[in-house]
């Protein structure tokens, strides 16, 4: 049971873009900008030009409601725009296009793995809203001479997803927008990849004091760190006999500490009220249809590969943590031992491409079941599988060719018996050792015959070879 | 004054080319000011390139002034306002669109109320627009200029907008004809809001005719504006000398106190013509009708208060010297717009406010409901209700300007309408020391029909609608 000794509440409103829809949410811009000059992918609709009107993308709609029934959420019979009235360059209505009575679902779940066990995490809502366009400073934001606007951006389509204030620690919020950007990935209708595909305010308070808001989070790893800075500020406060006020706070990424920005009192009064150039959208008969091809999630997927592939649940949770992954996975053990397969994809590769900042887009599957396929005919010692992996990795080519080059067949018998025999022979303090109890001995003399034959014994074979010799 | 078919006529027996140049003619002679821009050059190449192409379309080679309010791609689009002077758009409006396809010639960007806001064209900043039946007088607002245009023979047709009555008022007191069609007949696709849950874009002319054929290239779905209808009508077909068995309603609210005695007379007089003519009546109570003009006001600057949020000189229109953000938008607000537009952008912002939020805009809202309620129950008896349109004629220049309050309240007979979305038609039916009188006909929702019907029936057995003013 997880005490929670400060009463930590944590609640995040997380934003995705819909990436991969074709188009805009309020008009026919081609959303696939990102590799475009600025202001290239704009019309008078997301450039709010005077006269313009919004039209809903209806694909939109619908991967709002698919996000809304993968998050076990409630999806409306009718859901309502509303304008969310304020002023900023970046904004060029001077009002969002956004929901708030009526979003279009709500009262939903997901868990996570909790401090103590597994957390049911409350959805409070999740509802559709345009993207601003994105402000680029010369320099920093308060030494920038000018500020340029790119509207790329602008009327790129948004949920927001609202948390209950579930989280007891900064590790179980990042724990939840790991399974959160999981699950959003698995409905494919979002590239988390992509620059500005998901952003994070935190609400967090602790026992004896008001809620912050936590702004401009760009990452996982940076809402984990301002929350652990932020604990850390108010328990100070605190402790110091102060106040902590209800406050909007900004991320500063760099340094990782928070920084106010305004407090409630000069809040803004964002005038909510319902868009009259978009009619309210019936959508009751839309989410049965919806939820007939929503795909196999994450939790579902993870359960089925420990019952299809006998692997371990923790082998499964880590391949289905991440959809590429899990599609790689089942791709290998088509053709290759599953149980192998979860080895050396969750214990090996995942670590190696970690390790250099790759995802497994940089890994052949057919590769994998080569690598496997060796393994499992004894052709190749583990040593030289991993030999491979790092050799595709890093310079490419083929596991055959890569054997071949570096002569990592396994070695037969006679030739691992000659070694032991020269390795105990020139290893008499070890022999010594040895006999005398010391049974860690007997890996040094392993590595010796590891050594003679250039890693390609196979180390379980060497130690049985000079058991045998030395008995 | 010449009607559309009238030009027909001698488009084919001379051009197109030469009916636009003496209506340009016109237009730079005129004292009116009904105009902001004319496009004069686009126009004559328009008119040459139909001219050459051997007049294609119901409307091929006629001319159309069009309201400032309405994006024209590379025509200056102003709303009246300095904070858009300079702006040309870089698309057309879906009515433009469609009446360019159908042959018509813009020559030009007519006067209105800054931003459609006013009932008189002198909130404009171009200056106002003089009334042609007495340069003395307003022409009616917002699209002053459209009326005025049409009243002064400087344009055969136009096209307004009617917000809480802007077209329907200036057709009254210049005395023209100006429909408001139902609540998502025509597109609003590059229409610039003022009120969007209000307002149509509705056609001026001479005649209930021209109001029809334009009426006809226009109408029809866009999928572009989310609040348009899919629905065929042909409007024109809709144009019969017959009114026999037609139930007219009487609103009893719309002939109160501050009507003008002659505007009550001639409206009454004209009911008569209609019963004349087989029409029978009834008197009809719409009791919520004293409350229109409130709600109207508040949901109106509203929404208003939103939509002219967008004007803060970044992207297009007036800039000021350059300052920080918060800075310069604030000095291009305050230079840009003039009196009555920031009355309406501050009180519709207090409206939406919290803790007012309630007490004004959802009142308002509920309301509206209301005057809906008036309206389907009056239709459940009867066909059309016919009402004066303004409850009195053309006011002084200046006579109102400093008096908002009175200046709103010359809103009382046309606003209801827009609230509750369905269509209605100002015709001239009489005059008043030398003043056009206009009568609105107001039908149930899409029976733009009915309304047509009974206005050509009157225009057809009277004779108001071809008096002109002098020098036109
Ligand atoms: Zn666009």
């Amino acid at each position: 049971m997880y005490e929670n000794p400060d009463g930590v509440m944590i609640g995040l409103e997380v934003h995705v873009q819909l990436n991969k829809l074709k188009t805009k949410v309020f008009c026919g811009c081609s959303t696939d900008y990102h590799n475009d000059p600025p202001n290239s992918h704009v019309c008078p609709v997301c450039l709010g030009l005077p006269g313009s009107l919004p039209v809903i993308n209806r694909k939109a709609v619908e991967a709002a409601i698919k996000i809304g029934l993968a998050l076990n959420c409630k999806v409306e019979e009718h859901t309502q725009f509303y304008r969310k009235n304020y002023y900023y360059p970046d904004l060029p209505k001077g009002f969002q296009i956004t929901q708030y009575d009526f979003p279009i679902s709500s009262g939903g779940y997901i868990t996570i793995e909790g401090e103590d066990g597994e957390l049911k995490v409350g959805i409070t809502r999740a509802h559709m809203e345009e993207d601003p366009g994105r402000l680029v400073h010369e320099g920093t934001i308060d030494k920038s001479k000018y500020t340029l606007i790119d509207y790329n951006r602008s009327g790129m389509a948004l949920i927001e997803i609202v948390s209950d204030p579930d989280m007891r620690s900064p590790k179980e919020a990042r724990r939840y927008l790991d399974k959160l950007r999981n699950i959003v990935e698995y409905l494919d209708i979002f590239d988390g990849d992509l620059e500005g595909a998901l952003r994070v305010d935190a609400n967090i308070s602790i026992m004896g004091g008001q809620r912050a808001e936590i702004k401009n989070i760009s990452s996982h790893k940076g809402a984990e760190r301002a929350l652990l800075f932020e604990i850390v500020r108010q328990k100070n406060v605190l402790r110091r006999g102060g106040v902590v006020v209800q406050e909007t706070r900004h991320f500063d990424e760099a340094r990782e500490i928070t920084i106010s920005m305004r407090s409630k009192e000069e809040a803004h009064d964002y005038r909510y009220f319902p868009e009259p150039d978009l009619v309210p959208l019936k959508i009751s008969g839309w989410a049965p249809a919806i939820k007939a091809t929503l795909p196999e999630l994450p939790d579902a997927r993870r359960m089925r590969f420990v019952e299809q592939y006998g692997i371990t649940d923790d082998h499964a949770k880590a391949l289905t943590s991440e959809l590429k992954l899990a599609i790689f996975y089942e791709d290998v053990a088509k053709k290759a031992d599953p149980k192998m397969a979860a080895v050396w994809v969750c214990d090996v590769l995942k670590g190696e491409l970690n390790y250099r900042d790759l995802t497994v887009d940089a890994f052949k599957k057919e590769n994998m079941q080569k690598i496997i396929e060796l393994l499992a005919s004894k052709k190749i010692t583990e040593d030289g599988a991993v030999d491979i992996i790092r050799t595709l990795l890093d310079k490419g080519g083929s596991p055959d060719e890569i054997v071949k080059e570096k002569g990592l067949l396994k070695v037969e018998g006679d030739i691992v018996a000659t070694a032991a025999e020269e390795a105990i022979k020139e290893n008499q303090q070890a022999v010594a050792d040895f006999r005398a109890g010391k049974e860690k001995a007997l890996n040094s003399l392993v590595g010796a015959v590891m050594k003679k034959t250039k890693g390609r014994a196979d180390a379980r074979t060497a130690r049985e070879m000079l058991l045998e010799k030395l008995g | 004054m010449a009607t559309i078919n009238e030009l027909r006529e001698r488009i084919h027996a001379d051009s197109s080319e030469e009916i636009v140049a003496e209506y340009l003619e016109k237009i730079e002679k005129s004292k009116l000011n009904a105009f902001i821009t004319v496009s004069k050059e686009s126009a004559l190449l328009q008119a040459r390139e139909i001219d050459s192409k051997g007049h294609e379309g119901p409307l091929a080679g006629i001319p159309i002034a069009i309201k400032d309010n309405i994006s024209t791609k590379g025509i200056q689009t102003t709303c009246a306002s300095k904070i858009l002077t300079g702006y040309v758009p870089p698309y057309d409006a879906h009515v433009i669109e469609k009446l360019k396809a159908a042959g018509a010639i813009i020559i030009g960007k007519t006067n209105m109320d800054e931003f459609a806001m006013g009932s008189s064209t002198e909130t404009s900043f171009y200056g106002p627009t003089l009334n042609p039946w007495d340069t003395k007088r307003v022409p009616g607002g917002s699209s002053g200029g459209s009326a005025a245009a049409v009243a002064g023979g400087e344009a055969p047709v136009s096209l307004g907008s009617d917000t809480g009555g802007s077209v329907r008022c200036p057709a009254s007191f210049c005395g023209v004809v100006g429909l408001k069609p139902t609540y998502g007949v025509i597109s609003r696709y590059g229409l610039i809001s003022y009120a969007n849950s209000l307002e149509q874009i509705g056609p001026f002319g001479s005649c209930v005719r021209d109001v029809a054929t334009i009426f006809d290239v226009i109408a029809g779905h866009d999928p572009r504006d989310s609040t348009s209808v899919n629905r065929e009508a042909n409007y024109s077909s809709a144009l019969k000398n017959d009114v026999k068995g037609m139930k007219i309603g009487i609103p009893q609210e719309y002939f109160g106190e501050g009507t003008d005695k002659n505007v009550e007379r001639s409206v009454r007089d004209a009911i008569n013509t209609l019963e004349g003519l087989g029409a029978t009546t009834i008197d009809i109570k719409m009791p919520n009708t004293k409350y229109a003009l409130s709600a109207y006001y508040v949901i109106a600057m509203s929404e208003a208060s939103s939509n002219l949020a967008r004007f803060d000189g970044m992207r297009y229109g007036l800039r000021t010297e350059d300052s920080d953000w918060h800075t310069t938008f604030s000095q291009v607000r305050a230079a840009g717009f003039g009196d009555e537009v920031k009355r309406r952008i501050l009180l519709g912002t207090y409206a939406l406010s919290a803790g007012y939020h309630d007490k004004y805009y959802l009142k308002a809202l509920k309301i509206r409901t209301l005057i809906k309620q008036d309206f389907e129950r009056a239709f459940a008896d009867v066909d059309v209700l016919i009402a004066p349109t303004m409850p009195y004629p053309a006011f002084k220049i200046g006579e109102k300007i400093d008096d908002p309050i009175s200046l709103f309240l010359s809103d009382v007979d046309t606003v209801p309408v827009n609230l509750a979305g369905v269509p209605s038609i100002s015709v001239p039916c009489g005059f008043t020391n030398g003043l056009p009188i206009g009568m609105q006909i107001i039908g149930k929702h899409f029976d733009e029909a009915s309304i047509l019907r009974a206005a050509f029936a009157f225009e057809e057995n009277t004779d108001f609608h071809t008096r002109q003013p002098e020098g036109s």
